[in-house]
């Protein structure tokens, strides 16, 4: 079913900041934000979740502890016993130092890459997805305020419109998306 | 707002150095008539004449840190960094009383190489080992050296405090610019005789030993134990009604800064470990001898304590904002920090016969007494809060 969404553009990101607040005391759900760069502080105005990212670097990262942990037992102690410096080399333990930085890098390798892979996932920007955001110049200095008229039932189109006009946009436009 | 100490904080650390006394004097009283007495007490003085110093040393470099890098965040607890590095007068007082009475007696057993027997040649004592370091490390260098690195830390340390107090003055930014331009100076020096001093202090109570990332591991342990300290100090403050500009942006960056420092020490102890552990060479796996054969449970208690501690306790973003966790956390690695001085000085010295009785305990709660007390005098010398410092407004606006 389509969908009627407002987009107003701002050339500021503090004017695009104080419109937010202003929208959102008044009731208005703001759906999304659209920005070049992070804006520092939008996150609570808007009532953007907190992100679930870090759950998953930890999963990640102890996949990794653990996936490092059984290679390396299989590789060097099991499989074919390696001679670590003239030391004991019969169980993992007795050589744990020598493993620990392979561990860390493998864990720091899996945390990361398993977090940027989720995120380009998560936001539908792997290379080659298509744009997402309403408009090019959002990637370079306009920021623009998403609302869909479905999450503002209580307001018209009109009031909408009226009330975005006030927070000093320099342009507004309208759009049916899927 | 200025800093007044309330009666309960001056009556707790009377206290803590009355009980610090009772307890030391219980400690030699019953130690009388050991042979190794006066090496113990001149050990424990090392100890925490060291572990304090080394806190306020630890101020100063992070004050000249942050003008350095030219960082607007901690302008609102500027003050309370420039009060725990206004111990370190008092610390090189500490140090240099103990290291002074060490020299004259002839090292003490502590400073093997203060001795006069381990470097002639014929006497039965004769170290061709020591006597080969004796260009570097006898008294009178020693003394050089140290005289060196107590004058350039207090004319820093007072440059950094007048100026800041000019500030409060007449305002502007070029007492900024001479304060970016002095720290980088600062930093260059101490770069050096951070490593160096770390050597002289205690890495050469191991005479034999040698290591070349002591200097480093030093470095961070005692920059934990500052971080610490400066966590629970405006945590403290705050908690007093005090410091009003300082809300939880500022506590979780400082609760960054001692996550991430425990994390250097971590890394420095481990490195240092893994590379002798590795290279398995008589010379230098002594030195974790004697700590693994006397001192077991103590040093690996101590590196699980300083380092399994703020990792999973402080890891997440909430309990780096909570005061209560922050204080947990705070007090028992600074616990462990002290530890492992402890241990560096007490393995060295005292070997398998060190141990913590009441001296050890006495010494360190008088020493902790009186730094708690001259940092909170420190603090009531000036507005708890720089009044023209130029990055206030963006301190005051910080938000993580």
């Amino acid at each position: 079913m389509a969908e009627k969404v407002i987009y107003a553009m701002y050339d500021d990101d503090d004017v695009l900041k104080d419109g937010a607040k202003l929208l959102v005391s008044k009731g208005v759900k703001v759906s999304d934000v659209f920005s070049p760069f992070p804006i520092h502080g939008i996150d609570p105005i808007i009532g953007v979740k907190n992100t679930r990212l870090g759950i998953m670097a930890f999963l990640y990262g102890i996949t990794g502890t653990l996936l490092a942990t059984i290679g390396m037992r299989y590789i060097m102690i099991v499989d074919w016993p390696m001679n670590i410096g003239g030391k004991p080399n019969e169980t993992y333990l007795d050589n744990i130092l020598a493993f620990i930085p392979v561990t860390f890098e493998f864990t720091v390798l899996c945390a990361a890459h398993g977090m940027a892979i989720t995120y380009l996932l998560r936001n539908k920007t792997l290379p080659g997805m298509p744009a997402q955001n309403p408009d090019p110049r959002t990637t370079d200095d306009k920021f623009v305020i998403e609302l869909k008229l479905s999450e503002n039932t209580q307001f018209t189109e009109d009031e909408l419109n009226s009330m975005l006009k006030q927070t000093g946009i320099i342009e507004i436009d309208q759009k049916e998306i899927n | 707002m200025e800093f007044k100490v309330s009666n309960k904080a001056n009556r707790l650390t009377l206290i803590l150095m009355i009980v610090g006394v009772l307890f030391t004097t219980i400690g030699i009283v019953s130690n009388i008539g050991e042979h190794n007495l006066v090496q113990r007490i001149m050990a424990n003085g090392l100890i925490n004449g060291f572990f304090f110093f080394a806190i306020g040393l630890g101020a100063l470099f992070f004050l000249a840190l942050q003008y350095a890098t030219e960082t607007g965040w901690y302008a609102s607890v500027k003050r309370v960094i420039e009060g725990v590095a206004g111990f370190l007068p008092y610390g090189m007082g500490l140090l240099g009383a103990v290291l002074l009475i060490i020299t004259f007696l002839d090292g003490a057993h502590i400073y093997l190489w203060m001795d006069k027997a381990y470097t002639t040649p014929g006497n039965h004592h004769y170290d061709e080992i020591i006597d080969g370091k004796s260009a570097y490390l006898n008294p009178i260098f020693f003394w050089i050296r140290t005289i060196v690195y107590f004058t350039v830390y207090f004319l820093f340390w007072k440059g950094f405090r007048n100026r800041s107090l000019e500030e409060d003055r007449v305002g502007g930014t070029e007492i900024h610019f001479k304060n970016y331009r002095k720290s980088a100076t600062f930093l260059v020096l101490f770069a050096v005789f951070s490593s160096s001093s770390a050597w002289d202090w205690i890495m050469s109570i191991d005479v034999h030993w040698f290591s070349t990332l002591f200097g480093w591991y030093t470095f961070a342990g005692m920059w934990c134990s500052t971080m610490t300290v400066l966590v629970l100090l405006t945590l403290y403050l705050k908690k007093q009604g005090y410091l009003p500009k300082v809300n939880e942006n500022h506590i979780h960056d400082l609760g960054k800064w001692t996550f991430a420092i425990s994390f250097l020490w971590s890394y420095m102890w481990f490195s240092q470990f893994m590379l002798i552990w590795y290279a398995n060479l008589g010379e230098e796996v002594v030195y974790y001898m004697t700590r693994i054969d006397h001192f077991k449970f103590m040093y690996f208690g101590m590196f699980l304590i300083n380092f399994a501690f703020p990792m999973l306790l402080l890891m997440s973003r909430d309990a780096k904002r909570h005061a209560g966790v922050l204080t947990i956390v705070g007090v028992i690695i600074i616990i462990g920090h002290w530890f492992d001085v402890y241990i560096m000085i007490s393995a060295g010295s005292l070997g398998a016969k060190a141990k913590v009785g009441f001296m050890e305990v006495g010494m360190a709660l008088l020493a902790a007494g009186f730094f708690i007390r001259m940092i909170l005098k420190n603090l009531t010398k000036a507005p708890l809060t720089p009044v023209n410092h130029p990055f206030l407004d963006e301190s005051i606006h910080h938000e993580v």
